[in-house]
Formats: C-alpha cells, structure tokens, sequence
C-alpha cells in the first residue's frame, strides 16, 4: 500500500472502524435505576459513547473509560469498575 | 525595471509579484519592512490577498498551515527569536508537506540580546525538513523567492529564503524587478494535490503511529533530497526567462583554484571582491557559495571543491561544542570520498560584526599555509576574537 505524502486520510469516517474501547482499564457502570435520564454525562461524552435515554446507554466499543461520565452524574448513577469486574 | 530597493522590500515585492493569496506574520528586527510593505500592499488594493493579524510567531505559522492546506498561495517572513518561536510549526509544515513560503532576514539569537546579523537563526533549525536558499545581494532575495513559489509548489515542500539582516535587508541596491505578466508567466496558479474542502472531507496532520511513522520520515528525506534537482530546474527555468539563472551553489574562479572560500549568504560578494585581489597577483583561490543548504549540495561540492588542496569555510554560526554547522556538513560530505581537501573552519560576523577583508585575508592565509604544507595547526578559528577579552591573552 502506497502512502500520501503525509499523514492524511482521503477516507472520512474511519473513526468508527476504530474501536477504542480496548484502551480502558475502568469501565463505567450504570445504575438504570439511579439514572434520571438528564444527559449530563451524554453532553460531555468526549467519544461520543453515550445514547441518551432513561436510562443511558454506554457504547462499550468505543468507550476508553476516562470516567468523565461518572464524575459528572449529579444523582452519581454511574460509577467506575475495573475491567474484568462486573 | 531596476528600482532601488531594500532586502526586505524586494521579499516584499517578490510576493506580491507572485500573487500571495494569504500572508500571516508578526513583526520582528529585522524583517519587519516586509511585513510592513506588505501590508501597505494590501490595505491599497494593489495586493489582493488575506492578511491574517497574529499574536505570534507561532500562531504566524499555524495559520500559514490552516491557509497553505486550502490551496492559498502562503507567505510568511520572521527573524531570530521568531523563528525559534515558530520552530515547533517548522516541522508540522514540512511533515504535512505545505508549500510555504518563508523570508528570513538573519539575526543573531538571545543571548545575549542581539538584533544584528548572523546566521545561527536559520541553521539552528536546518533539521526542520524545509528547504533553505541563501541569498548574496538583493536582486537574489527577489529572484530566489519568486522561484521559492514554484519550488515549494512542485516539490510540496515549504521553502525559507534566508538574507542576512540589515547587510541585505535595510540596505538598498539596485534591483531587476519583473514585469507583472512574466511572473504570472512563470508562477502559474497551482492547485495542492490533497485540498481541505469541506465538500470533501478529508484528515490532515493525522497521528503516525509507530507502524507508519518511520514511513513517513523517510518519504520526507526522500522529498527534500529530491528537490535538488528541482531547485536546479526552477533556476535554470528562470534563466531562460529573466535571465538570471541560479543553482545548488556558485563557483567562482574556483575550477582552477588550489585553495577555496566557502561560505553562504552576503559575505560572499565580499569574498569575492577578495579572489579578484588574490588572483590578480597571480594566487590560485576561487570562492564556492552554497545557495542551497537544505537540502545539502553534498556531491555538488565534492565535486567542486575535490581538486582543491585546501578549503576553508567561513560561516556566521557554530555548534557549541561542536564547529560551525556547514563545516560539519561539508566534512560530511567527504566522509567516504577517496580524497579530500584539507577543511579549516572560520567562525566570523557573529551577532552583526563586520568581517574585514583583513579577517578574510587571515583565513585565506590559514588555508594557503595549510595546502603548502598539508598540515592544519588548528581547525577551527575565530575570526576577529578580542583574545584578551576571553582571557586567551593576557
């Protein structure tokens, strides 16, 4: 495969083929009983990895687990794990 | 039309001649008549071009990116300080492979706090992946940047015209200044190959991750050492049209020439008032100027300066700890060659100290001394050094 000259992607929308959620090491958990569907934590999703609903719903795939979501969740619906734990 | 001009205002002019579509700068000593021009160009309506009014040297140049990426012809202009603050850019415009166009009037680095000439401003950042052209006199500010255009654009490699400050840049010559249509002529509209539209989105600048990096460096060795051969076409190119033509280097009265001058930028007119001199009484000396030291005429000046018995390299800047940067380059250059000249190296003209046709007397006499007895007593000298004052003598 012949490159560009430099680093540069003709192809848009490749940021969906790469799934991230391999680099996370806490996971985000969410209490669908606690959550109250504000979308607090779906605004500041940096990914974004978050569908809004009631409750919310986290997109594992994409997800590297830096735990803005549970920080900001004003009812603390979402709480962060170890990966492996449930 | 010959007009009397100043370095920075044939820069000035050599821009607006090539129809800049965008220029981005901030005012520093002493280029900052360029950007002045300049601006005066576009405020009357004789330039029509996008001046983009930065806080900094660095933000100068992030948006010479932004604009070189849309396509837009670019041109920015700096100076020492401005271009150390504009070096983490340097290297994202070469790695990105945006055809910027860049003058910089040469002066001294802090500290101490200098605003006079050298060149350690421009060699500091030799590595940064851009080419850079080194201009005598003014007419060669001019015409090198005019041809900057078109070598930058073909190659997909931004270009820095360097001019030592105030030697060439507030002093006025008489210079050639083209017509309008034959630039036009000569610097065609080009169109960027991979062109940020927002109709077609693409990503620039996308990380190179440890699997393509490497790729990626070399692609940009392989570009730079290619654009010799553009530089060479350009020159030769504008010959024909203007004629004046210009290379990798310049010999002057060096093919015959036992012992050889090598330096870049404005001393050479002094240097060759001096062969004149030398070969009036009969000396064999020449003179070889390096007009392109990035990408580095390595074979061209083997191949130049390979007959000489020895040659010594004047140059305004040095590595400390180390010796000047286009000596070590051109000790380079003969690593592997089965013979060499013997190399002396003269440190001279830093932070705006004239250097006196006595100063390049002494370094020719070093030289010729060397090639008569095939012994260099000392490598690398300085030129003009006050001996006392740095407790060498008491």
């Amino acid at each position: 495969m012949k490159l560009p000259p430099s680093t540069i992607i003709l192809k848009p929308g490749n940021s969906e083929q790469n799934e991230t959620g391999s680099w996370r090491s806490l996971k985000p958990v969410v209490d669908s009983k606690k959550c109250n569907g504000c979308g607090l934590c779906w605004l500041y999703c940096p990914e974004p990895a978050i569908t809004k609903g009631k409750p919310v719903v986290i997109d594992y795939r994409y997800c590297k687990g830096c735990g803005i979501c549970a920080n900001d969740c004003p009812v603390k619906a979402i709480v962060m794990v170890e990966e492996g734990q449930k | 039309m010959k007009q009397l001009v100043t370095g920075d205002e044939a820069a000035a002019i050599a821009a607006k001649l090539a129809r800049v579509k965008v220029i981005s700068a901030y005012p520093i000593t002493p280029q900052t008549i360029i950007v002045e021009r300049l601006a005066e160009f576009v405020a009357n309506g004789e330039l029509d071009a996008e001046y983009i009014k930065v806080e900094s040297e660095h933000s100068a140049l992030s948006a010479c990116l932004g604009s070189a990426a849309v396509g837009a012809r670019t041109f920015t202009a700096t100076s020492s300080q401005g271009l150390m603050l504009m070096s983490e850019i340097l290297f994202v415009a070469s790695g990105m492979r945006l055809p910027i166009v860049m003058a910089n009037a040469n002066r001294s680095l802090s500290a101490p706090l200098s605003i006079w000439c050298d060149q350690q401003d421009s060699v500091a950042v030799r590595d940064c992946g851009w080419i850079q052209l080194y201009c005598e006199n003014n007419q060669e500010v001019l015409d090198s940047t005019i041809q900057a255009f078109r070598i930058a654009e073909e190659s997909l490699l931004p270009v820095m015209v360097c001019f030592d400050g105030y030697i060439l840049s507030h002093t006025a010559e008489p210079v050639e200044i083209p017509e309008q249509a034959e630039v036009d002529k000569f610097l065609p509209t080009y169109k960027y190959p991979y062109l940020l539209d927002p109709e077609k989105p693409i990503t620039m600048g996308a990380v190179g991750v440890p699997e393509y990096y490497e790729e990626f460096r070399y692609m940009l060795q392989e570009a730079v050492l290619k654009s010799k051969e553009k530089i060479i076409e350009v020159g030769q190119a504008f010959g024909r049209q203007f004629g004046r033509k210009s290379d990798l280097i310049e010999c002057y009265r060096s093919d015959d020439a036992d012992v050889i001058l090598l330096t870049m930028g404005s001393l050479s007119g002094s240097i060759k008032e001096m062969i004149d001199e030398y070969r009036g009484h009969g000396e064999r000396v020449g003179l070889v100027k390096v007009r392109a030291f990035r990408p580095f005429p390595a074979k061209e000046l083997v191949d130049s300066l390979g007959h000489a018995k020895a040659v010594a390299v004047l140059e305004k800047d040095f590595s400390p700890g180390s010796t000047g940067a286009l000596f070590s380059d051109l000790s380079g250059a003969f690593v592997n060659s089965r013979e060499s000249p013997l190399l002396l190296n003269f440190i001279c003209g830093l932070g705006g100290r004239d250097v006196s046709s006595l100063q390049i007397r002494e370094a020719t006499k070093a030289a010729m001394e060397a090639a008569k007895t095939g012994e260099v007593k000392k490598t690398v000298r300085w030129l003009g050094l006050r001996e006392t004052m740095v407790g060498l003598k008491p």
